[in-house]
């Protein structure tokens, strides 16, 4: 299992969160969350529910964000749920934060289909920069997580930073785009290979050519 | 024989043109769907299990049997209403090498929806959760713009295409589990809970989601099964051997020149597919040390056994292997074998739920056995006693990860057993002085 610690509660977390509730905008998409499933199941509206309250704390903070106790409750309140269950999922699952975090969380993928392709290098860029597992550097940017495969295996080695995945990293490439994040910019998601689409094989692909240009529509060959 | 791309079924797998509704339509997505449900269920369930296509999760369970056990009569609930039943949709992809979900959703969600419809009518669900995993943070955008496409459109939804057939589908984000993937732990996750699998039986079409009937499938699966009825069961059957019908999507990484995700013909030689697709191993067929072929989970298949291997459920398990989710992890002789087995062992360590002993503390140990034979800090008897463990492992489980955890260890003692010795006879000087 995961070796995972939540944040203790303390009194100053509690006077910082206590007030958490969803803003008007993030009260409308928890409501939608809920009519997804069946009346009387609204617990299973409890993981989207959680990333939503991740998210605001986040956005709150300028962070990736990340879980408090009293966050959770609020959640469990809102889904009538003992807090204990939702702590239960909180700290089951690896994409809740249950500690403070960085402006940008690094999860570098170490698994090894990307070990096989240098994701060795992308770890030690990483720790050139002091990340390391469990810390915010001293700017509040980074944080750094050492993550299982991500499923990019054929765009190899990849990190997911945020809300993106950078895949086909080098030393070099990689450093691009820590630069142009730490600048405030948005670099290229996706595949930093210039001659890849996506997943095709570099340089071009082996089959479906006729789609690269158009969209092409098959079935007259059938 | 080599696959044309008129029959390959994913036609952007690359994403060159847009996913959308209109651009997917153009290409054949959603044409005739009321026509197959006109068909009717039977129908429906008999061309699938005619088509020969097995599940492309990892177990390979013919797809049409599994529709077919879904209870012909909806069970009552406690009030004496029927039950409703669900379809789930595992798009949980984390085996390590798997990647090709991720294309499917983000470039051509729309025949996983289609497909969502015709599986949902085929066994009589009510609606569909698609279960995708956390990470796939923009992929799940994607599937929820292709989602309120296909209902402003009344493709799903009350009447869903013109049928008369009420079918919702709505998409569910995991939250990084790897165990998730396992059928009934998607189930409990779904309900709000720790993705913990639960003991079968009760088996899922018996009591499932929220304790109804249920059926789980993987996201190829449901996504090829609209062109197999459109273009019908011979079609697809027609390519692959006896028994391993039809057209697969490979995902080739490591040690290739070009690693690639490609719709292939199933049966197609590894040698054919790696050097038609990716350029060839990288330094040539000579340096090929060994390929995992079915993702993390399978046993490793030296070089020279998996070369002219069919790539198939019995092609691959004639060489000891399986196919698994025909995720290709090529080693070159650059590799250090040890090192990439034991960060697997750690994957299933980090993974385990935490659920059963075994596997619980048996991956942590089996992980850690496994850093001490990569720099030879052990003894030869060591070799015997995690062999010996993983066997304990293995099947002592409630879910496979035990069995999943054990294979890539025995798959490697296996064939490179002389590899560990060497590394412990090189590190008993340097442990004597």
């Amino acid at each position: 299992m995961a070796d995972r610690y939540i944040e203790p509660d303390t009194p100053e977390l509690r006077a910082r969160w206590g007030n958490f509730a969803w803003t008007p905008e993030n009260a409308d998409k928890a409501k939608d969350v809920l009519s997804r499933y069946p009346e009387g199941r609204q617990r299973s509206a409890v993981m989207p529910l959680l990333d939503l309250a991740q998210r605001q704390v986040g956005a709150e903070e300028n962070t990736q964000g990340w879980l408090p106790i009293p966050v959770m409750e609020y959640v469990a309140a809102y889904l009538d749920m003992p807090i204990i269950r939702v702590v239960e999922v909180a700290t089951f699952y690896t994409m809740y934060n249950i500690a403070p975090i960085g402006r940008f969380h690094v999860q570098v993928c170490g698994t090894t289909p990307c070990m096989l392709r240098g994701s060795d290098d992308i770890i030690s860029a990483c720790k050139k920069r002091g990340m390391k597992a469990g810390h915010i550097t001293a700017d509040g940017l980074w944080s750094f997580t050492e993550v299982e495969c991500m499923g990019n295996c054929a765009s190899a080695p990849m990190v997911q930073i945020n809300d993106d995945n950078y895949e086909d990293l080098n030393v070099e490439n990689f450093d691009k785009v820590l630069d142009a994040l730490a600048r405030g910019e948005t670099p290229k998601a996706g595949t930093q290979d210039p001659n890849r689409h996506t997943v095709e094989p570099t340089g071009g692909p082996t089959t479906l050519t006729a789609m690269v240009s158009e969209n092409h529509d098959y079935r007259g060959e059938w | 024989m080599a696959l044309a791309d008129k029959d390959r079924i994913f036609t952007n797998l690359y994403g060159f043109q847009p996913w959308n509704l209109k651009e997917a339509m153009a290409r054949g997505a959603w044409d005739g769907t009321k026509d197959i449900l006109a068909k009717g269920k039977e129908a429906i369930i008999e061309e699938m299990k005619a088509s020969g296509l097995r599940g492309r999760g990892g177990a390979g369970f013919p797809t049409g049997l599994k529709w077919s056990f879904m209870p012909k009569q909806a069970p009552l609930d406690q009030n004496g209403n029927p039950k409703p039943s669900f379809l789930v949709i595992n798009a949980d992809e984390s085996e390590p090498g798997s990647c090709k979900d991720r294309e499917i959703m983000r470039h051509d969600p729309h025949l996983l929806f289609e497909g969502a419809l015709v599986a949902g009518f085929a066994m009589g669900a009510r609606a569909a959760y698609i279960y995708i995993r956390g990470e796939y943070i923009r992929e799940a955008e994607v599937l929820f713009a292709a989602r309120e496409e296909a209902y402003a459109a009344g493709l799903l939804g009350k009447n869903a295409c013109g049928s008369g057939y009420d079918f919702d589908v709505f998409v569910h984000r995991g939250a990084g589990a790897y165990i998730c993937g396992e059928e009934t732990a998607m189930i409990e996750s779904l309900e709000g809970k720790k993705g913990q699998p639960r003991l079968k039986p009760p088996f899922p079409a018996g009591a499932g989601l929220y304790g109804c009937p249920t059926t789980v499938n993987n996201v190829e699966s449901i996504a090829v099964a609209p062109t197999i009825m459109r273009r019908g069961a011979a079609w697809f059957s027609s390519f692959g051997n006896e028994n391993n019908r039809g057209t697969k999507l490979f995902q080739i990484s490591g040690h290739v020149d070009k690693p690639c995700v490609v719709e292939e013909e199933m049966s197609i030689s590894f040698r054919e597919l790696i050097e038609k697709h990716c350029g060839g191993i990288r330094g040539g067929w000579d340096n090929l040390l060994a390929v995992i072929p079915g993702g993390s989970s399978v046993p490793l298949v030296p070089a020279k056994d998996i070369i002219d291997c069919a790539m198939d459920y019995d092609g691959l398990k004639a060489v000891g292997s399986g196919l698994g989710t025909a995720a290709i992890i090529v080693m070159d002789k650059s590799t250090d074998i040890v090192r990439a087995i034991s960060r697997i062992s750690y994957f299933y360590k980090h993974e385990s739920c935490g659920q059963c002993t075994p596997c619980r503390e048996g991956t942590g140990w089996m992980w850690r056995v496994m850093e001490r034979l990569r720099t030879g800090n052990a003894s030869v008897e060591e070799i015997d006693m995690l062999f010996q463990v993983t066997k304990q492992v293995e099947g002592h489980t409630i879910c496979a990860l035990g069995d999943a955890a054990a294979w890539p260890i025995q798959g490697l003692i296996r064939h490179f057993r002389p590899e560990l010795e060497r590394r412990i006879a090189e590190h008993m000087p340097e442990a004597a002085e």
